[in-house]
């Protein structure tokens, strides 16, 4: 048998192989580049951007919790402009696709942002975030409202004709139905999860140990709630959806695949070990080769129940 | 860059205070005083982020078999608060942990012939000892050391081995002079600021002091600043400060463990 293929399309962008950088911890690309092969994984989606530049929110931002970890960053980001003059020229270098992750605190923001990034040719795809926990106006009210998602992503998806990706958010109680009004509203690819709204206290000082009071719940804590959130989007819509939360090994991302993913997305792990994300790319490729799998793809929504 | 390091030695030097020896790629020998590593306590998800330490001293050993010649070592040294540095307290000679680094921008030396005034605050000793080992090549270097009681003052011993002269102060009075060692430094900065530069590294509060004293006596005043730190390499931007031209509609966020973290007092804002 010849070597496995691991490559997939997720929305219309080519993949070497099913792993990309989840947005906001793999920073711009080049802060990890002395760490891995940036063209040995399947996308980077940078942090996500704002029309303007965004300050974030006071320190303490992170906390480390029982396998996982709390930020609440507040979405500190450089703006677009700065995006485009600082950033992009070194990730125009890397043969590796680029999605763009970007949020508005306006309806009106997600358009002018979504306008701005189609006329980059270096630029893949965006994945629209509409669920960041940590910022008060805009984000989470997309997130968690069937309606107002169907609003923002039709918006978004009339300024551009890139690939489309929308990241739900898993503070909903009912996952599906956000899942399908945002599909309905033309986006071409669902990625879940973002962070779980979560809290740490200190008992000496009595005190909420972030400074924002709650923040995301990211890491391995979070992976059961992303692979059921995963399986139940994935058998309800017909676009790709790709699978977030806790992937810290190969075999974890396998997971996400039988549930339904057809691609992942690796966040935490790339601050335990910054080369994570080829690791587990090269991890999928050995279990391939070592089951006789010849292709990555038919592992997508494999699971037997 | 990322490798893996044998522990070399393993011992409390104070009453929950640990010195680490572990060896090091050849590529660590390029690391400056005031740079810090980031150490996976252990191949688990618990503790799930890695454990930031400053670099506290760098040098080579002869190896037991001659064919392999020298090979560089490194030293933390570090201080027991809670899960991570417990563990790390329990490993032993032989035990091999994962390291990030070296790490951030450390000391600028600046001009030799001026003095050197290192001040220290409980284990913000730890990377004054490798930037006074580099110093008192060429330069006068002094040291106040402070803590809240005898134990809290290291390594005192091997500074002025170096030929570094010591002024040390404790809050309990413990030992050396009582009370904070920013009234300590003060008071020397007022017979004399001639040609001098401070490095600092210890507790915030303590760093707002001596970065006030630095104003008021117009000194260059270098900085070392701890944040809590997920990555260690610029990416989440967990471990930020406020820079000297901050405010919401301006963000100027400097990252400790990229821009720092040594810092020039005058580029953050101390509010
Ligand atoms: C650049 C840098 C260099 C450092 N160098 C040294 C060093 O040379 N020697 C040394 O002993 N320590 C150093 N520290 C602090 C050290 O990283 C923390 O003490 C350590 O991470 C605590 O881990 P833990 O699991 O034992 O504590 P945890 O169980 O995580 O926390 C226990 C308590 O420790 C404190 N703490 C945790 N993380 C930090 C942090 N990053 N900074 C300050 N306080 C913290 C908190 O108050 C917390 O309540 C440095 C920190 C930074 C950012
Ligand atoms: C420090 C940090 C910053 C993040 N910033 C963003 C962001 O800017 N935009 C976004 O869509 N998600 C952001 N996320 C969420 C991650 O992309 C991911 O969805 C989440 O961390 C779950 O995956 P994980 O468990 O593998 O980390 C951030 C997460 C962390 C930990
Ligand atoms: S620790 Fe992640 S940006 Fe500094």
């Amino acid at each position: 048998m010849g070597k496995p293929d691991l490559s997939v399309e997720v929305a219309g962008i080519k993949l070497r192989n099913p792993v990309m950088t989840a947005s906001g911890t793999f920073g711009y690309g080049k802060e990890f580049a002395d760490y891995l092969d940036l063209e040995k994984i399947g996308a980077i989606i940078t942090k996500g951007l704002s029309i303007r530049p965004k300050a974030g929110n006071p320190t303490p931002r992170i906390v480390e919790t029982p396998g996982g970890m709390l930020n609440a960053i507040g979405l500190q980001n450089v703006g677009i402009d700065a995006f485009i003059q600082e950033k992009l020229p070194f990730l125009r270098t890397v043969n590796t696709p680029v999605i763009v992750n970007l949020y508005g605190n306006t309806l009106e923001e997600y358009g002018e942002l979504a306008e701005k990034l189609d006329k980059l040719p270096e630029v893949a795809g965006l994945e629209v975030n509409i669920s960041c926990p940590n910022v008060k106006q805009g984000g989470i009210v997309f997130g968690t409202d069937p309606n107002a998602a169907y609003e923002v992503v039709s918006l978004v998806r009339e300024s551009t004709i890139k690939p489309l990706i929308v990241k739900l958010s898993p503070n909903v109680t009912n996952v599906v139905e956000m899942a399908n009004a945002c599909v309905d509203a033309g986006a071409d690819a669902l990625s879940l999860i973002n962070t779980l709204t979560g809290m740490a206290i200190d008992l000496q000082k009595r005190r909420p140990i972030l400074a924002n009071m709650t923040g995301g719940l990211s890491g391995p804590a979070i992976k059961p709630v992303a692979l059921r959130m995963v399986w139940q989007v994935a058998q309800a819509v017909k676009v790709p959806v790709i699978g977030i939360g806790g992937i810290m090994t190969a075999t974890d991302a396998l997971e996400f695949m039988l549930a339904g993913a057809t691609a992942v997305q690796v966040g935490t792990a790339n601050f335990l070990d910054p080369s994570a994300a080829q690791t587990i790319a090269e991890g999928m490729e050995t279990y391939l080769e070592e089951n006789g799998i010849a292709d990555v793809k038919e592992l997508i929504g494999a699971l037997i129940t | 860059m990322q490798f893996k390091s044998m522990i070399i030695s393993n011992i409390e030097v104070s009453p929950g205070y640990f010195k680490m020896r572990m060896t090091a790629p050849p590529a660590v020998r390029s690391a400056t005083p005031g740079q810090f590593i980031m150490v996976r306590v252990r191949d688990a998800i618990d503790p799930l982020l890695r454990r930031p330490f400053g670099i506290f001293d760098l040098g080579t050993f002869a190896t037991a078999y001659t064919d392999c010649g020298t090979q560089t070592y490194f030293e933390i040294l570090y201080k027991v608060v809670g899960k991570g540095t417990e563990m790390l307290s329990t490993l032993h000679q032989g035990d091999h942990l994962d390291i990030l680094g070296p790490l951030g921008k450390g000391f600028m030396p600046g001009d030799p012939s001026g003095e050197k005034i290192l001040v220290g605050g409980g284990v913000g000793m730890a990377p004054l000892y490798y930037l006074a080992k580099e110093m008192v090549k060429t330069s006068k270097v002094r040291l106040f050391a402070g803590g809240r009681n005898k134990e809290d003052i290291l390594c005192i011993t091997e500074f002025e081995r170096l030929g570094v002269e010591t002024y040390v102060s404790t809050d309990d009075g413990t030992l050396g002079a009582s009370g904070l060692v920013t009234e300590v430094l003060e008071k020397h900065l007022s017979e004399s600021i001639d040609n001098k530069t401070i490095f600092a590294c210890g507790p915030f509060p303590m760093l707002r002091a001596i970065a006030a004293i630095a104003g008021r006596h117009d000194i260059p005043c270098q900085v070392s600043l701890e944040a809590y730190m997920a990555c260690g390499v610029g990416a989440c931007l967990g471990c930020v400060m406020k820079g000297r031209n901050h405010s919401n509609e301006t963000p100027d966020y400097r990252c400790v463990c990229k821009d720092g973290p040594v810092f020039d007092y005058r580029d953050l804002q101390w509010d």
